[in-house]
């Protein structure tokens, strides 16, 4: 069948027509979305820092910090992931990086990650989530890794203050092997 | 190949002696080769749980050493392994990791396939009257055969029943259901990671007690203190590695959990599992609530079955070489089929804060195995030992021989077995 037009094509298998997305609207620019941007870098800074105990300040008390398997699923309580924390959780892996008893943290790569590919997905009064792509490379004993994500962050203000309500971490690789390592992403 | 003994006088056999192993046999591509070849294409090799494939149709990749394959569950229930790989000009024929399927169309030329295997249907006929008949270019099939679940599969036609070759391993395979607590079990979820080591490395790690509080002391210093206490065996006399036969070995590191079924009701429920308790504790009889809790870090033991699954309290470890340093690792999540949701969550959070590539137990085991292939090369004609424990070895009313669970009895059970298969008459 020849076709003119996307939503044709679209329309022979009833999938839904394409979004028209509104892209003049300087979103990047609103002060919330500026003010999101500058504390995923900052964080992103300390992770490959590895300053872990100043990271975990940046995060609300009931933030969720998620790397999913299933590269599909929103129901993370009800799947396997590779982390899936709560301030509980968090505050013990920090601790357990930091402590010096875990041999892959002793030995973890050194890191230098890269975001960028920002989307403002909403903005809200008192939050903005923001989609991002990260590529961190890391470097340990003569040999590269390299690992590709996509990051969505949930960030809440309070007043002058800014905190990571969520961040989930979809690997590109999340469904296959992923090896494992004693950094933070 | 040419044969080993032309290469080494003795052939491989002599590189494995007990209590001791060549370090050659983690860093030697030669050796690797063999093993494909003498091990994996020659004895039963997991490659399912039926829960994978639950329905007619349902299929996964796997793999057998270093060779893809297929598992699928046809309309008739029987389980079918065939090899991922097209008759016509070798394309594989499936790369989807799961799902539910017909059969299987190779996207080269068209070919079809039935879920048994047999060739359907070749597009334009035309070019191969009097040149070949679909009937004698089915995918090829192997020996597949199963117990209480577990699905294996076998390159060889005629090699003995998989009932003989697990042998006294049942009894254990049947204890480690029972963290079912009266549900089917059922696999939840993997993760999956690779290390750069020799397959063999993993092999012995899962019946290494002796390492447990040393790599995994991050570990148990996050679990609260009662599950850090049941997971003390150091000093436990009771916490022994039995050898079971053809490289099978159980390491009992709970022994009040070797069978949940079994309750005296004196082991309090650990205080973690409150919520649990009290939710399930409103629509179940207490001594169901009782098995249910009891059974919520799997079995008290890791089951080693050779050559490359581990039923491992609560989940399963499956290895698959890569090549001679590298090796793939999945940690398959166990639930119970149709128990209760809360049960089942509880569970999964259970294993992502040991296992996987970011769990607090993982990463610290997949650096030790990094760090054995790394030093492994340094003067490989310098033993490996397994030796631990030779002394205090005894053979108990089973015939199984039986040391402290720290000790090495298990890979020493494993590399007899390895020196079996690798021997020159085999």
């Amino acid at each position: 069948m020849k076709t003119d037009t996307v939503e044709e094509v679209a329309a022979i298998d009833n999938r839904p027509a394409p979004q028209r997305y509104e892209l003049g609207l300087g979103r990047l620019a609103d002060p919330l979305v500026g003010r999101a941007i500058e504390l995923i870098w900052r964080e992103a800074k300390l992770l490959d820092d590895k300053d872990y105990e100043s990271w975990q300040t940046l995060y609300t008390e009931d933030a969720k910090y998620v790397i999913p398997v299933d590269p599909d699923t929103d129901d993370f309580e009800s799947s396997l992931n590779m982390v899936y924390d709560d301030a509980r959780m968090r505050h013990m892996r920090v601790t357990r990086l930091v402590q010096g008893y875990s041999m892959s943290a002793v030995a973890a790569a050194r890191t230098s990650r890269t975001i960028s590919r920002f989307t403002v997905e909403e903005i809200t009064a008192d939050t903005v989530t923001l989609r991002s792509a990260q590529v961190l490379v890391g470097f340990k004993r003569d040999k590269f890794q390299m690992l590709g994500a996509d990051l969505t962050h949930r960030i809440r203000f309070i007043g002058d203050d800014a905190r990571i309500e969520l961040k989930l971490i979809r690997l590109v690789n999340s469904d296959s092997a992923v090896n494992a390592s004693g950094f933070l992403l | 190949m040419t044969s080993p003994t032309s290469e080494r006088a003795g052939g491989f056999a002599g590189l494995a002696d007990g209590d001791r192993v060549a370090a050659q046999l983690y860093t030697d591509p030669e050796i690797f080769d063999w093993e494909m070849e003498k091990i994996f294409y020659s004895t039963w090799v997991w490659v399912a749980h039926e829960s994978e494939i639950p329905e007619a149709g349902s299929f996964k990749m796997s793999h057998i050493g270093l060779q893809p394959v297929i598992v699928n569950r046809d309309r008739k229930g029987n389980f079918n392994v065939l090899l991922n790989r097209c008759r016509h000009r070798g394309a594989s024929v499936c790369e989807v990791p799961k799902g539910k399927a017909n059969g299987f169309t190779c996207p080269y030329h068209s070919w079809s396939y039935s879920l048994e295997g047999n060739l359907r249907g070749i597009p334009y006929p035309d070019g191969y009257e009097g040149v070949t008949e679909k009937r004698d270019l089915p995918l090829q099939r192997l020996r597949v055969e199963s117990y209480n679940g577990l699905i294996f599969a076998s390159f060889k036609p005629d090699i003995e029943p998989l009932d003989d070759f697990l042998g006294d391993a049942k009894i254990w395979i049947d204890r480690f259901m029972k963290q079912g607590a009266g549900f089917p079990v059922k696999v939840q979820g993997e993760h999956k990671f690779r290390f750069n080591g020799n397959w063999k490395i993993q092999l012995e790690n899962t019946t290494d007690g002796y390492h447990f509080p040393i790599v995994h002391r991050s570990w148990m210093a996050s679990v609260d203190a009662e599950t850090a206490d049941m997971l003390s065996f150091m000093t436990d006399d009771a916490a022994v590695t039995h050898a079971l036969g053809n490289g099978h070995s159980v390491a009992i590191m709970v022994p009040e959990h070797v069978d949940l079924e079994e309750d005296d009701g004196n082991e309090e429920l650990q205080e973690r599992f409150r919520h649990i308790i009290d939710e399930l504790s409103q629509t179940m009889p207490q001594d169901q609530v009782r098995r249910i809790v009891r059974s919520m870090h799997g079995a008290g033991y890791n089951l080693n079955l050779f050559p490359n699954l581990s039923l491992s309290m609560s989940f399963f470890r499956v290895l698959r070489p890569i090549s001679v340093n590298q090796t793939e690792i999945q940690h398959m999540a166990l639930g119970l089929k149709g128990g209760p949701e809360s049960v089942n969550r509880e569970r999964l959070r259970i294993h992502e804060h040991f296992q996987g590539p970011f769990g607090f137990g993982t990463s610290d085991d997949s650096e030790a195995w990094d760090r054995v292939q790394r030093g492994a090369v340094a003067n490989p004609d310098m033993p490996i030992l397994v030796n631990r424990g030779l002394g205090r070895e005894v053979t108990v009313d089973e015939g199984w021989k039986t040391s402290h669970v720290t000790d090495e009895t298990g890979m020493r059970e494993s590399y007899a077995m390895w020196k079996r298969m690798m021997s020159d008459e085999n």
